[in-house]
């Protein structure tokens, strides 16, 4: 395995450290903001901005050396045409690593990676990363952000958005569709803000079904309980599942 | 091969051992919110660093 110009060997091989940085780097262009281990945003930093000042040549050459990273067209299309014309103005430097702390279960060092010139970085929350998401018992509450755009802006934007911007539209539509209630204004929302739903909807979810399940683990425990003068083989076999 | 005349007694081993010290951990007072935290790590109470809201608390 090469020894990295920078930061330690990630990884089970050249390929799979190649592959990891490179779906990191889509993560990152994608969202703006992910969240990793300190080791892997760290190695991502030069993969990242190498790609950002390919994306500020612009021309048919680099866009091929950039897809030759990260093989994902419609991410090098953002990156190209979205993401490095806002870097024009600074040269390096396009990213920026927060440290988050010691992750709960391996305790390790986490840390938060994003692109400095980010939209609206300061209120836009990011989607979970992969790892975030396999990550138990990290509360990571987003909602404000996400609840934030008052709602009179939300439908005239929406309505001009929906004028000029139809071919996107299935990219907000992708969004789980909890938004039944309000239709078609949420889903022609800019695109930018249904990653904040799912972040939204993914994290809601597990605590309720803690709760769940921990009230169903009571209840079981109680039956047990009841169970032991006269074990009915119901209960006792119930206990016995779980 | 030298091999120790003595073996070392419980009371050495211990003044040895007495001088192991744990060192603690460096701390830091959120500017924000002032509850401790790791220096140069995001503040896990209020999400703040460097005087901007970067990860989002309940």
């Amino acid at each position: 395995m090469p020894k990295p110009s920078k930061g330690p060997r990630l990884a089970s091989g050249p390929s799979h450290e190649k592959l990891m940085l490179s779906g990191l780097a889509a993560a990152l262009f994608r969202d703006e903001r992910i969240r990793t281990t300190e080791a892997k945003a760290k190695r991502l930093r030069p993969v990242a901005e190498r790609l950002i000042t390919l994306g500020k040549a612009g021309d048919v050459s680099s866009r091929r050396r950039a897809l030759a990273v990260v093989e994902d067209r419609d991410i090098i299309h953002k990156l190209f045409d979205d993401i490095a014309p806002r870097f024009a103005s600074r040269n390096g430097g396009y990213t920026r690593i927060l440290k988050l702390g010691p992750r709960k279960g391996d305790a390790a060092p986490m840390a938060l990676i994003e692109l400095v010139e980010g939209e609206v970085a300061e209120a836009k929350p990011s989607r979970p990363t992969e790892e975030g998401r396999r990550t138990r018992g990290i509360r990571r509450k987003r909602r404000p952000a996400a609840d934030s755009p008052e709602p009179v802006d939300e439908t005239e934007s929406a309505e001009a958005v929906e004028e000029t911007e139809e071919p996107q539209q299935p990219k907000a539509a992708e969004a789980p569709t909890e938004t039944e209630g309000e239709g078609a204004d949420e889903e022609a929302k800019a695109p930018e803000e249904s990653p904040a739903e799912l972040a939204v909807v993914t994290e809601e979810l597990p605590p309720q079904k803690l709760e769940a399940k921990d009230a169903a683990a009571e209840a079981a425990d109680e039956e047990a309980r009841e169970a032991q003068a006269g074990p009915p083989r119901g209960s006792d076999k119930e206990f016995k599942d779980r | 091969m030298p091999t120790p005349k003595r073996k070392k007694s419980r009371s050495t081993t211990r003044h040895r051992k007495a001088q192991w010290k744990l060192e603690s951990p460096p701390k830091a007072t959120c500017p924000q919110c002032h509850a401790p935290k790791m220096p140069h790590r995001v503040c896990g109470k209020c999400g703040y660093y460097a005087g901007r809201e970067v990860v989002e608390i309940e």
